[in-house]
């Protein structure tokens, strides 16, 4: 929405109005803490009760040359008094640590558009190095938004003259300035923000005080002046009743694990080598030793998924967790698994390629890798999370189809909602998922490759049980005693076998439902990060008067059992990907339906508005 | 209160249904005997026990051992023994593997296994050469040597594995051959009982593609002449008769004809516990393993100190932040800011 101009004002004091939905992007130098603000302006709202998304996009490089185009770092918040699906199209707000910043980002903000922009770091040099042939703060190029012109390091300074930091760790306060005019813009609270601060600096209180004062410094500086004609509220959401929190995707995949561990009895082990974006499930999960949590961070992708093979051999829930190059290396890993039939959470955070490509961008181009890329008849069930929360239910259900089925599995998810953010119903412990297994103990008629008659999982044997010594291992098996065996009738019987195992999963996964007509002339299929924007779209699109359904794949590998029905019932079939077609093409081959891709691979997610153009285009334009 | 004894183990009690494979005349079987043998004496109950195996022949080893047994892939076996030692410490973890598994395609696993100490037992069977894929060079096959992939002669400088292992910080090193069972058989114990990574090369005939490797060493009269079996506390004599001894000059060893005023007490007494590796590796730069150097080929035990293992440190940092900081899973994912939305919309700060 466009934020009014004019709202009920007061007297000698700023108008107020009352706004349903704001994108606000904080930009800047990759140093200058603009997760770190922008993290704290979405977790003030979240406290209001907003419903709110997250969008950080932060460069490869840890500090790329200060003022450079390619150094910036912005992340993205959009807050709402209603249920919302993604971080929002073009921002209202745009601020804007230096030029470069400013350059970057100027061509999404929507018109008439407010910018803070701090006009210390406007110098002829700083121009130059984002590109600027001329001072867009002088020349008529911004007319088109609200230019709020602030000397931001100049009045950090001032508020600090008595701090007994030095200049430079006072300079580093700045984004606090920023965010506290932010906070007046917008009538959020501060106290969040302070107790943050006052826990994080326990060791360096003068740091925790320099940052409230200049985050005040911000706050007073709009409420005094009158730099700003109009102050903006966004009232609560009405969210269902229960306990909320904001949470990251990648967290939520963390304690997504830890519950999975606890609610099957597993000690969770996690094996992982660095590599963006999914460090931050090792960093998390490495602060949960109290879970009995072992992380190892091996020599490298291969050793971190072997080593995972290793403790599920020995009875933990063995996890390995990386991104695409990583899922590569760890192909032959995953192969093992398939082949001795033991659990495994692989997880993928997806990013930008091929090859190294674009770490620390979004796409969903794996999905043919971790489908076949690996070598022979190779099936492993595939599951793919489709927003932040949803990590930690897509966790739980990843290691209940390994644990029953005696499998490897592949968790699905990408670096749009492994750093973006939402808010978190939380779940009762005791309604989660029981996962409870049980080992192998009976050493009457074991055989190591026997199979439960429902799932065709063999038993999960550990080392130290008696009478249970067996060997497994990545030659061929024969059926039921698991000796090495190269006959060829068994070959073909334990290739169809592992297919078949794979395959019965599809008896106790749910549904695909279809949100809206249950037949009718277009469905848009969406999976993984893609949701929040398709659904934003079809509501959209439906609001406009057409007729669309909508339908999200969660389990990819087996599909639901009703999604072939579900794809005859309508005219046309949409699928939105951040790929060149990797989801149509596995449909098209399993169900001989024409499937319409719709391709985005630009490194960033679909905005609500593309899905819905195209929705607008399929269906004939808006009625 | 009564107790029953576990009947002691046999080396029966190791040997498994599958018939082994090995080309005849291998000397996986003698070492395979070796293990079978020491295993039951070490007081360790029969399940506890786990061979992890990488690929190649010698890795076809855990399924001829009647214990819990893993064949992965192609170097990755200490990866794998790591992941099973960390979560199950009460294991006996034995990784085996080859020249080409440990030191080519596997290197960087067996590097930080050792570096990282984890408490687990390798034995790296060497014949200098592939045997599984058919006779190509491997990684610790001498210059010159020709093979089906070097035609024309090796001209790849080969590893000396004791050296790798020093290098990497193995707490524990040593060297046996395959035919010298009573010799192979103390060496095992010894790194059975080793808290540590234990690392024993095994010099192994593979008498098919590169027959009579360690001839130089292993005939009756290499035996004595060119093997230099070492011993703690000990002088570095060796030869027929003990008759030749090892001096350290300082910067190097030099072999000295004992006799005419030169005695033991002139060659270095070997320590294998020194705190500085350098001995030990220089010990080991003596010979390759095939008795044809100049000096006799270094036996038994290089290296073995005492040190933190890493299984045991992940262990009780594991335990001890459960103690200190214990939390429920509730607790977890509440984490520290939550709101609440009531059943009439209203939003306050906390979970209640």
């Amino acid at each position: 929405m466009t934020l009014p101009i004019a709202g009920q004002t007061a007297a000698g004091r700023a108008a107020e109005a009352t706004v349903s939905d704001v994108v606000i992007r904080f930009a800047g130098d990759s140093g200058d803490g603009m997760q770190l603000t922008g993290t704290q302006f979405t977790n003030t709202s979240a406290l209001i009760g907003n419903d709110l998304s997250t969008l950080p996009d932060f460069p490869a490089e840890i500090r790329a040359p200060a003022g450079t185009l390619p150094g910036v770092s912005a992340f993205q918040v959009r807050i709402a008094d209603h249920d919302i699906h993604t971080p929002g199209d073009a921002p209202d707000v745009l601020v804007a640590m230096n030029p470069a910043a400013l350059k970057a980002n100027l061509r999404d903000l929507r018109d008439n558009g407010v910018i803070i922009v701090n006009t210390d770091e406007f110098t002829p040099r700083n121009l130059k190095r984002a590109g600027y042939e001329s001072n867009p703060l002088e020349d008529d190029s911004l007319n088109a938004f609200r230019l709020y012109q602030v000397a931001l390091t100049t009045m950090t300074r001032r508020a600090l003259e008595e701090s007994p930091l030095d200049v430079r760790s006072k300079d580093r306060c700045k984004n606090f300035l920023a965010l506290g005019m932010v906070y007046w813009l917008f009538s959020r609270p501060l106290e969040s923000t302070i107790d943050w601060l006052r826990v994080k600096f326990k060791r360096r209180p003068e740091i925790a005080e320099a940052n409230v004062k200049v985050m005040k410094a911000g706050w007073n500086f709009c409420d005094i002046t009158d730099a700003f004609q109009v102050r903006y509220d966004v009232e609560p959401a009405q969210l269902e009743p229960g306990i909320y929190r904001s949470i990251h995707g990648n967290s939520a995949l963390a304690i997504g694990l830890v519950a999975a561990s606890r609610r099957s009895g597993l000690p969770l082990f996690l094996g992982a080598y660095p590599i963006t974006p999914a460090s931050d499930v090792l960093h998390e999960l490495a602060t949960y030793k109290h879970f009995g949590v072992t992380t190892y961070q091996a020599e490298d992708e291969i050793a971190a998924v072997c080593a995972a093979i290793g403790a599920s051999f020995g009875g933990s829930l063995g996890v390995s967790c990386s991104s695409g190059p990583g899922i590569a290396l760890k192909a032959e890993g995953i192969n093992l698994a398939v082949m001795v039939e033991l659990p495994l959470i692989i997880c993928d955070i997806q990013r930008g390629g091929p090859s190294t490509g674009l770490p620390t961008k979004t796409e969903q181009a794996d999905l043919l890798q971790v489908m076949f890329g690996r070598n022979n008849e190779s099936p492993v069930p595939v599951i793919a999370a489709s927003s932040p929360a949803n990590c930690f239910d897509t966790a739980l259900e990843a290691v209940r189809m390994a644990t029953t089925y005696m499998t490897p599995v592949i968790l699905l998810s990408d670096g749009y909602i492994a750093n973006g953010a939402e808010p978190w119903r939380i779940p009762q412990v005791e309604e989660l998922p029981d996962l409870r297994i049980d080992f192998h103990q009976n050493a009457e008629g074991f055989m190591p490759y026997m199979r439960n008659e429902r799932t065709l999982a063999r038993p999960w044997a550990i080392p130290g049980t008696p009478g249970l010594e067996h060997r497994i291992g990545g030659l061929e098996k024969e059926d039921v005693t698991g000796n090495v065996n190269y006959e060829p009738e068994n070959h073909d019987h334990m290739v169809r076998l592992r297919a078949e195992k794979v395959a019965r999963i599809v008896n106790d996964i749910p549904d695909i439902e279809v949100d809206g007509p249950a037949r009718g002339e277009l469905l848009v299929l969406g999976w993984g990060s893609t949701l929040g924007a398709i659904t934003g779209a079809v509501n959209q699109a439906r609001a406009d008067g057409l007729t669309v359904s909508r339908a999200h794949l969660w389990h990819i590998n087996p599909f639901p059992r009703n999604l072939g029905d579900v794809l005859d019932r309508f005219e046309r079939v949409l699928v939105p990907e951040m790929n060149l077609g990797q989801l149509a093409l596995l449909l098209r081959a399993r169900y001989l339906k024409d499937i319409e891709t719709y391709s985005k691979v630009e490194g960033k997610p679909f905005t609500r508005d593309e899905i819905l153009h195209r929705i607008e285009d399929m269906a004939g334009g808006p009625s | 209160m009564p107790t029953t004894e576990a009947p002691a183990l046999t080396r029966k009690d190791f040997q498994s249904d599958q018939e082994v494979r090995w080309c005849p005349g291998c000397g996986d079987y003698a070492i395979l005997a070796a293990v079978q043998q020491v295993f039951p004496d070490l007081g360790i109950p029969r399940e506890k026990f786990v061979i992890v195996s990488g690929i190649g022949c010698s890795s076809r080893f855990p399924y001829y051992m009647n214990t819990y047994g893993f064949h992965s892939i192609h170097g990755r076996a200490p990866a794998v023994a790591t992941g099973l030692k960390m979560t199950r410490p009460d294991l006996d973890v034995w990784v085996v593997t080859g020249d080409g598994d440990a030191l080519s395609i596997g290197g960087n696993h067996l590097i930080h296994t050792l570096r990282r100490n984890v408490n687990i037992k390798i034995l790296l069977f060497n014949n200098r050469v592939y045997g599984l894929t058919k006779g190509q060079y491997s990684p610790t096959s001498e210059l010159g040597k020709r093979t089906k992939s070097t035609p024309h002669g090796s001209v790849d400088f080969p590893f000396n594995p004791l050296n790798v292992a020093i290098g990497s910080g193995a707490t524990f090193v040593a060297r046996s051959v395959d035919v010298f069972i009573p010799h192979l058989k103390a060496v095992l114990k010894r790194a059975a009982a080793h808290k540590g990574s234990a690392f024993v090369e095994v010099m192994q005939n593979c008498n098919i593609y590169n027959d009579k490797a360690f001839a130089a060493l292993t005939d009756k009269t290499g035996r004595q002449q060119n093997g230099l079996y070492l011993e703690h506390g000990k002088p570095l004599v060796f030869g027929d008769n003990k008759d030749k001894g090892l001096r350290f000059t300082g910067t190097d060893f030099e072999v000295v004809q004992l006799g005419n005023g030169t005695t033991a007490d002139d060659c270095l007494v070997w320590d294998e516990k020194h705190d500085n590796p350098s001995l030990a590796f220089q010990m080991a730069s003596l010979s390759t393993g095939d008795g044809l150097g100049d000096y006799p080929v270094p036996l038994g035990v290089l290296r073995a100190i005492d040190a933190p293992t890493y299984d045991a440190g992940v262990i009780d940092q594991i335990d001890q932040i459960s103690t200190t900081r214990p939390q429920t899973l509730d607790q977890l994912i509440h984490g520290t800011d939550t709101w609440t939305v009531d059943a009439g919309g209203t939003v306050h700060r906390g979970a209640n």
